[in-house]
């Protein structure tokens, strides 16, 4: 056996190796870990098909406007007013207006969902508006169960009967005060273009603490991490070597997703890549150290996804104000949604895609998301020891 | 020479003789005591086999020596740095390779290897020929490029060896190594690890399996965390020396023999080796009660020398007797024909590769049939098949005359099947896992209850009723699994490597009620690494590469391997030598 014996040459002269980080081990690892990401189809599932799919649900399947809302209006007057009254229903964009003359009509229609309210103008309507002093009255009837939209439908119901009533008498001195809205950086009130950069926060938060606890989780199920964890390997090596790579992926899912927005959906862009990168890139700082963390506790893939769902995924997508805004939830749980990383990041993304680069946004959100993640980080550290205890 | 070459690097503070000093080393988990004050030493140039059966603590001690888990209480030292202080230290001068296989499956061989040659500081560019070196050892040369998942069992423990030996550690610890490896395998790493402390290198080698532990030259002897014997295994047998004899040539009666002579009082231990049946007195015993049987069944009685394997059951207090409460109870299997399993043409395809090719052959009732052959040699697949787990590509299959092509479930409903590693609910408790096989085999009502209650006293579970199966002892997990299987009460019982990493006193009470239901007309089908269990089978058949190679009886198989080298060669020399036959007779055709 000439070969070991040779071997056995070389080795007398190395010094045993006790630095506790060495690069080319690292390198070593980080290389190994690409292989097995791009070997994976489940980890560019994740990464880069997933992303797509998210984007594109939110940009066409979540939609929190009201638009088209199916309304019917029950014309029980003849008269000429409630006859103008009723075109301008009709004439709105928001509204998609139903015209009956008998209320029995629209209500079985509101039961079946086929309606979510009606609009009725009573018989008396031209005698009461004739009358000076007493107000006509029309009746809005919405459907409870969609309370949002019912409220929609109230608002922009009482709206046209108040901009009707405004252009009945223009001299009329009680409406001399006119509210002109305008929404900054969202003027046509599209919530797809809150929703997008939202949803990046979202994608990230799967790759970086979903994909990072799964995979570390996998090394303990399959064994390689005793493997690994008997060579002079450290604990620190071991860790960035596993997190680099999906850092990386992160942040290139991050542009792609990105790019999508700006591209194909149509979101503007009013700050500078290089805002959205730094960002990105220190959100990826909690996503991942909370992976690492939820690795460490869990040992094996199914719990470590469980865990990743319950206090990554839903968080990020229900505290975030991704989709409900923050300032509209209870005082307990806007303290809870100030412990979500992902908080800080949506709101931030929403600034850096829709207003531009606000830097007194950005560095609040920047400090909280890189304190956070250090906490994780330590937490992690402590709880992972080179050892199978 | 070689051992002070390996000293030279140690820090001259610690020189000591030995590569490992273990000194009242205690571990445990919780309330399992798995280590109580175990002292021993380990020396360089020696292959050190750390034998015991399953939960003994070789894997807990291996852990504690390669610096992964920390003593509760005693020091160990490995080439003199103390495990726990030295952590970093520990690593340089060990290499270990893990029960399961540790490597990444989506890795190649090649990337394997680079990957652990940098972990261990070497610049894999730079030590090209050290590569091939290693890759010539292993005989992975030409599999370089094959990801680490798709190689064979005996070639992923290649592998490990080789990454292990990166770097050239002085200790290399190797956990379990032989399970799961066919014989012409473990040979490769036999030869490897020979080479390897004939130079010198300490080489700790953990095993259940007791021939391997002969083959060592020191072994420590484990046995529920207490260490039973230290020093050279011949020491240990030598003690047995006269006790062991064979009851030759019993043909069909052996299996009612090894009942009666188990049941002696003056023997311990006692197992079939083909057509004989092999006995261990007690310690003082005379031979007369043996002599007796011997005559009576008219067959000679002839001393043979000691294994290891004696000495160690000896040791823990003998075997288990030989009468299997549960094959008393069953009523003999009557079936309309004298075939129970046969197979013509069976053939299976996965795609380009073929699992199976053209395997006919046909197992009498009441016949234990092996299945025996390298990893990946279609063993499983052709199991699977047969008890219509897999659809054949071509060819037929039947069992107790139901096609299994057709008739799948019909098959199913008179087979039993165990599976490898038991495959019992460990969430559901031991009562529930036979609640549920019974549900499973659709009986109901009385019968039920009936068959329930007589698993649980056949098999003396009634103690761990509320348990789960993953807290029992080995031992009862086995006859859980069985009972499972047993449940319908099936004519033909497959079982699937049902001994692999069991100890062998845990083997032998197994056997026993395999042999009781053998008796009754129960047919066994069973795979197996374990040779000694291959002298157990009527017939066995050998596979490999596919392709059935060989079909006869023990005892004829290990007569046409025997040669002026090996007169008197064993299961395993019959085993190497058909595979390798038969592959000298591919590449010729080839």
């Amino acid at each position: 056996m000439s070969a070991v014996a040779e071997h056995k040459k070389g080795s007398a002269s190395m010094q045993p190796d006790l630095r506790r980080f060495d690069l080319r081990r690292l390198v070593a690892l980080v290389t190994k870990e690409s292989y097995q990401a791009l070997r994976d189809p489940s980890t560019l599932l994740i990464a880069f098909v997933l992303p797509v799919v998210l984007l594109l649900l939110f940009a066409y399947a979540v939609s929190l406007d009201a638009k088209e809302v199916r309304v019917g209006v029950v014309l029980e007057s003849p008269g000429a007013s409630a006859q103008s009254l009723a075109a301008a229903f009709s004439g709105t964009r928001f509204l998609n207006t139903h015209f009956v003359h008998d209320r029995r009509e629209v209500a079985d229609q509101l039961v079946s969902g086929a309606l979510r309210g009606y609009v009725v103008i009573p018989q008396d309507f031209e005698q009461r508006l004739a009358q000076r002093g007493a107000e006509p009255l029309v009746q809005i009837i919405t459907d409870g169960s969609y309370p949002n939209t019912a409220n929609y439908v109230e608002n922009y119901a009482r709206g046209v009967v108040q901009t009707w009533r405004a252009g009945l008498d223009v001299a009329a001195p009680a409406q001399s005060v006119v509210l002109e809205p305008r929404y900054w950086f969202n003027p046509e009130l599209e919530s797809r273009r809150a929703l997008i950069p939202g949803a990046i926060a979202i994608v990230m938060t799967i790759i970086g603490t979903m994909l990072t606890a799964l995979v570390v989780a996998r090394e303990w199920e399959r064994g390689t991490m005793e493997a690994v964890l008997s060579t002079p390997a450290s604990v620190a090596e071991i860790l960035i070597g596993k997190l680099l790579p999906y850092f990386v992926l992160g942040m290139l899912s991050t542009l792609g997703a990105a790019a999508l927005a700006v591209f194909v959906f149509g979101v503007p862009m009013r700050g500078s890549l290089a805002a959205l990168l730094l960002l990105s890139a220190v959100f990826m700082v909690p996503a991942l150290g909370q992976g690492l963390l939820i690795s460490s506790l869990a040992r094996n893939q199914f719990l470590a996804a469980q865990i990743a769902l319950f206090t990554g995924f839903l968080p990020a997508f229900m505290l975030s104000g991704f989709l409900y805004e923050i300032d509209a939830m209870p005082a307990p749980i806007r303290a809870i949604t100030r412990a979500v990383p992902a908080r800080y990041f949506v709101d931030s993304l929403k600034t850096v895609f829709l207003a531009g680069d606000i830097w007194a946004v950005f560095l609040p959100n920047l400090a909280a998301m890189a304190a956070i993640g250090a906490l994780f980080f330590l937490i992690a550290k402590r709880a992972t020891r080179k050892n199978l205890e | 020479m070689q051992a002070d070459t390996a000293m030279a690097a140690t820090p001259a503070s610690a020189v000591a003789a030995a590569a490992v000093v273990i000194e009242g080393v205690d571990k445990h988990f919780g309330k399992v005591q798995a280590l109580r004050s175990l002292s021993a030493h380990i020396h360089y140039g020696r292959l050190t086999g750390l034998v015991g059966p399953d939960g003994a603590g070789k894997t807990t001690l291996m852990r504690i020596l390669t610096g992964l888990l920390v003593p509760n209480a005693g020091r160990v030292t490995l080439a003199g740095y103390d495990v726990v202080k030295d952590n970093d230290a520990i690593h340089v001068a060990s290499g270990y390779m893990p029960q399961r296989f540790g490597l990444y499956e989506d890795l190649s061989v090649m990337e394997n290897m680079r990957l652990y040659a940098q972990l261990r500081g070497m610049d894999a560019d730079r030590n090209a020929d050290l590569f091939a070196e290693l890759l010539d050892f292993t005989r992975l040369g030409p599999f370089t490029k094959r990801l680490a998942g798709k190689l064979s069992g005996g070639m992923k423990q290649k592998l490990g060896l080789a990454c292990a030996l990166m770097a050239r550690p002085k200790v290399l610890l190797l956990d379990e190594p032989g399970v799961g490896v066919d014989p012409v395998s473990r040979q490769d790493l036999w030869r490897m690890v020979q080479a390897l402390t004939d130079e010198g290198m300490a080489v700790v080698w953990s095993t259940a399996y007791l021939d391997e532990a002969e083959r060592c030259e020191s072994v420590l002897l484990l046995n529920q965390g207490q260490l039973l014997f230290d020093g050279p295994p011949q020491q240990l047998t030598a003690q047995l020396e006269g006790r062991s004899f064979r009851l030759e040539n019993v043909g069909a009666e052996r299996r009612a023999v090894l009942t009666e002579a188990l049941d002696l009082e003056s023997v311990s231990d006692g197992v079939i080796q083909g057509a004989g049946v092999r006995v261990v007195l007690r310690d003082g015993a005379q031979a007369s009660q043996i002599q007796a049987l011997a005559d009576r069944a008219r067959v000679a009685l002839a001393p043979v020398p000691a294994r290891f394997e004696d000495a160690f059951i000896d040791l823990l207090g003998g075997g288990p007797g030989g009468t299997s409460t549960l094959a008393e109870r069953l009523p003999p299997v009557e079936l309309g024909s004298d075939i129970a399993v046969s197979c013509r043409n069976l053939t299976k395809r996965f795609g380009e590769f073929t699992a199976t090719d053209q395997v006919s052959f046909e197992v009498r009732k009441g016949e234990i049939f092996g299945l025996l052959g390298p990893n990946g040699a279609g063993k499983s697949t052709t199991f699977k098949m047969l008890c219509g787990l897999l659809k054949p590509t071509a060819g037929e299959a039947h069992v107790v005359g139901h096609d299994l092509r057709r008739a799948t479930g019909a098959a199913k409903s008179r087979l039993g099947y165990m599976a490898q590693k038991f495959s019992l609910y460990g969430l559901l408790s031991v009562q529930q896992n036979l609640e549920f096989s019974a549900g499973v085999y659709g009986l109901e009502g009385n019968t039920r209850r009936e068959r329930i209650a007589e698993m649980i006293e056949t098999f003396d579970l009634s103690e761990w009723l509320s348990a789960t199966p993953d807290s029992l002892p080995l031992g009862h997990k086995q006859r859980l699994a069985l009972a499972c299987s047993l449940m319908h009460r099936p004519p033909v019982l497959f079982l699937d490597e049902p001994t692999s990493g069991v100890d062998p006193i845990t083997r032998r009470e197994f056997w026993t009620h395999i042999n009781g239901l053998a008796r009754k007309g129960v047919t066994i089908m069973v795979t197996t690494h374990f040779m000694d269990e291959a002298e157990y089978c009527d017939r066995v058949a050998m596979l490999s590469r596919a392709r059935l190679i060989a079909l006869d009886t023990p005892d004829a198989l290990k007569r046409a391997a025997a040669n002026a080298e090996h007169p008197d060669p064993t299961m395993e020399d019959a085993f190497i030598h058909l595979v390798e036959s038969a592959d000298r007779e591919m590449e010729a055709a080839a």
